[in-house]
């Protein structure tokens, strides 16, 4: 199972739920900031992303699309 | 005991029961209220008929929660209605600017009581400056009509549905104790269908654009806008919605000023008066809001004096004093406390000026 | 790739308004969820209280209601009994229905109004800053009990579905929380629950959410969550109180 998560950058708020939760710790909070001056969520390490969309199970804002494939490709 | 007169349109009935009879031959199809004297037949009477006609009756678990369903109901799209006595009545007036802002037609009907506090139970009309200023907060006001007769509040309610909708906004049937309590030959009118469900009512939005009722604007110019639109509308019932009653007016020296049921007990003093050679006469506003400020200024203008007469402290006099603008003085005369003044009484005012004037 | 995850069609595009953190995003999504998943947002009218969720209205893509502060319950009463084939939900905060509104809410439980009320518990007024709800907790800072809810000042925190569930008139009667993903997942479980209770009209249906509130609490999300695993959920204890066949 691999996956791949988009965080909008503007409806992030840098709350760090979904970096939290991650059962993979794919996800940080990036110096980068928003518009509105929010550190945006992103993907440090995509590779461990198996799709799961725990991240945005969590994410307050719907700031979090997931993409996820059955493919046997290994994700570790 | 709540008794119809059915199909029959004539009949003698209790003032309450006939508002109520009227109500519902006027299409209204909910009704949310509470019990409180003197207006208990209201819903007592919307109890027992208002389901037979398919219409939803409720007693709700006070006043203020009986506003907000009337609130929803008119979100709704439904011809609706609530009723209540003074003190129930303070208790709706944060609904009432609710729904005049969110713009949402209902018919409330006010059986004023003696106050204030818990008052008694006696008819009085100490709630004019609560109907007609604005009991609740903000710029709104609810088209007030008082009727001083049970036909002309039959009539009065029966329009009052159509007009709820028309401007989409409160309408109050202003009345008291004694015309709720007593018994009169009406004339009811032919029952008619509830006007159809307007486009921006909130009864799910299927496919298309979802309706929202709303009195929130937290932005200052759409707040404004909201408010300009809506006195727009007041400007309109200045227009057409004035209504007033000159009786024995003509060539009048001293103009009487009294509304709702002190204006049958003012007529008969004018009455008396002018077997006596007392050139009186009794302008009776029908709508409180919008007042009739320029018809009776033209009716004052050939007066001497004015005299207002109410069962309070005096709350329309200041309207009146309005309406004269200083050109000759106004007299009040009132009792509160639920007692309701003879024409003997009045009659006495009214000698006691002509003295002066004649 | 297949996308696993999507804005429901029940909310409109407008982004929300609440603080980084603060999970009413995800109740909205979960009600918008169960409202589009049961085919019901054509049908929906959603009351709106008076706390941060006020703009509901504007978020929630069905008919709404803006109602006064605490009486959301008379408003979807009317509404339900004008138009019994509607659907009826009222989204509040525990100030709104357990303070102010408590009389209307107990009402409508024990009339058994076929509506479903969303009662989202982060235990303060959240929009005007944190005061004391009726569920704050003893010891609790607030900017009204700023050295803590002291019981013998100001009262015990008010257990709302152990009240409601010695009425009749209630169908359906759950506490749920959104502190972590599997009980995020109960919690739309028994939205949706709440929602079947409604459609067959077997009578009153209520949903008690326990949130997050990092602003007022003055704690990070992710403790915030904690805080409400902890804290708030030894006070008021995840149960289903009434449930039907």
């Amino acid at each position: 199972m691999t996956g791949r998560v988009v965080v909008d950058r503007e409806l992030c708020k840098g709350c760090g739920l979904c970096v939290s939760f991650c059962p993979r710790e794919v996800l940080e909070l990036a110096s980068e900031v928003n518009s509105k001056g929010y550190r945006i969520a992103r993907s440090r390490h995509p590779e461990n992303c198996t799709g799961c969309a725990i991240c945005a199970l969590v994410c307050p804002d719907i700031a979090i699309m997931v993409w996820q494939s059955k493919d046997s490709k290994e994700a570790m | 005991m709540a008794q119809s007169i059915g199909e029959q349109s004539m009949g003698l009935m209790k003032g309450n029961e006939a508002i109520a009879e009227a109500a519902i031959r006027a299409g209204c199809r909910a009704y949310f209220g509470y019990p409180i004297t003197p207006q208990n037949e209201i819903p007592e009477y919307m109890a027992k008929h208002l389901p037979k006609v398919g219409g939803v009756f409720l007693q709700a678990e006070s006043e203020l929660a009986a506003i907000n369903m009337v609130y929803g109901a008119g979100g709704a799209g439904v011809h609706v209605m609530t009723s209540s006595s003074s003190p129930g009545i303070s208790l709706k007036q944060e609904g009432l600017s609710y729904i005049a802002c969110a713009e949402v037609p209902c018919v409330v009907v006010n059986m004023m009581r003696s106050g204030p506090g818990l008052g008694g139970i006696l008819p009085a009309q100490g709630d004019y400056f609560q109907a007609t200023k604005g009991g609740g907060h903000g710029d709104y006001h609810l088209l007030v009509l008082a009727p001083s007769t049970i036909q002309e509040a039959v009539d009065l309610t029966y329009e009052a549905f159509d007009l709820a909708r028309r401007y989409r906004n409160p309408v109050m049937i202003l009345g008291d104790g004694l015309l709720g309590q007593m018994m009169e030959s009406v004339t009811l009118p032919q029952p008619k269908a509830p006007l159809p469900k307007p486009p921006w009512a909130t009864t799910g939005c299927g496919d298309g654009e979802p309706r929202v009722i709303n009195s929130l604007y937290i932005q200052g110019d759409v707040m404004e806008e909201r408010t300009k639109r809506i006195f727009a509308k007041y400007a309109k019932m200045k227009q057409n919605e004035i209504r007033f009653e000159n009786y024995k007016t003509d060539g009048a020296k001293i103009i009487l000023a009294a509304y709702g049921s002190t204006a049958r007990i003012a007529k008969t003093a004018v009455d008396k008066a002018r077997t006596r050679g007392i050139k009186v006469g009794l302008f009776r506003p029908i709508s409180l809001y919008p007042f009739p400020y320029d018809e009776l200024s033209e009716v004052a203008t050939e007066a001497k004096a004015v005299l207002t007469v109410e069962m309070s402290m005096g709350q329309m006099v200041e309207d009146v004093r309005l309406a004269v603008e200083g050109r000759c003085p106004v007299r009040f005369y009132g009792r509160s406390g639920g007692i309701v003044p003879t024409p003997q009484e009045i009659l006495q005012q009214i000698q006691a000026i002509w003295s002066h004037i004649a | 790739m297949k996308q696993v995850t999507g804005r429901p069609t029940a909310l409109t595009d407008k982004p929300f308004h609440y603080c980084p953190g603060c999970t009413h995003g995800i109740i909205h999504r979960l009600v918008a969820e169960a409202l589009e998943e049961d085919n019901l947002r054509g049908k929906a009218i959603g009351i709106a209280s008076v706390g941060c969720s006020v703009f509901a209205y504007d978020y929630f893509n069905c008919d709404m209601q803006q109602a006064a502060h605490g009486r959301a319950p008379a408003v979807a009463t009317g509404i339900k009994r004008a138009w019994p084939d509607s659907f009826v939900f009222t989204y509040q905060g525990d100030g709104d229905l357990a303070s102010i509104g408590i009389a209307e809410t107990i009402h409508a439980a024990s009339r058994g109004e076929n509506i479903t009320v969303i009662f989202v518990n982060n235990s303060v007024y959240g929009m005007t800053g944190g005061q004391m709800a009726p569920t704050t907790l003893v010891g609790q800072k607030s900017t009204t009990t700023p050295s803590g809810r002291d019981a013998t000042l100001h009262g015990y925190p008010l257990p709302v579905c152990e009240m409601l569930q010695v009425l009749p008139g209630v169908a359906y009667l759950a506490r749920v929380s959104v502190s972590s993903p599997a009980k995020i997942r109960a919690a739309k479980r028994a939205i949706k629950r709440a929602f079947a209770a409604q459609l067959r009209g077997i009578g009153f249906g209520l949903v008690e959410i326990l949130s997050s509130c990092p602003t007022n609490w003055h704690l990070d999300p992710v403790k915030a969550l904690e805080f409400v695993d902890n804290q708030m959920a030894a006070q008021f204890p995840l149960q289903v109180f009434r449930d039907f066949e």
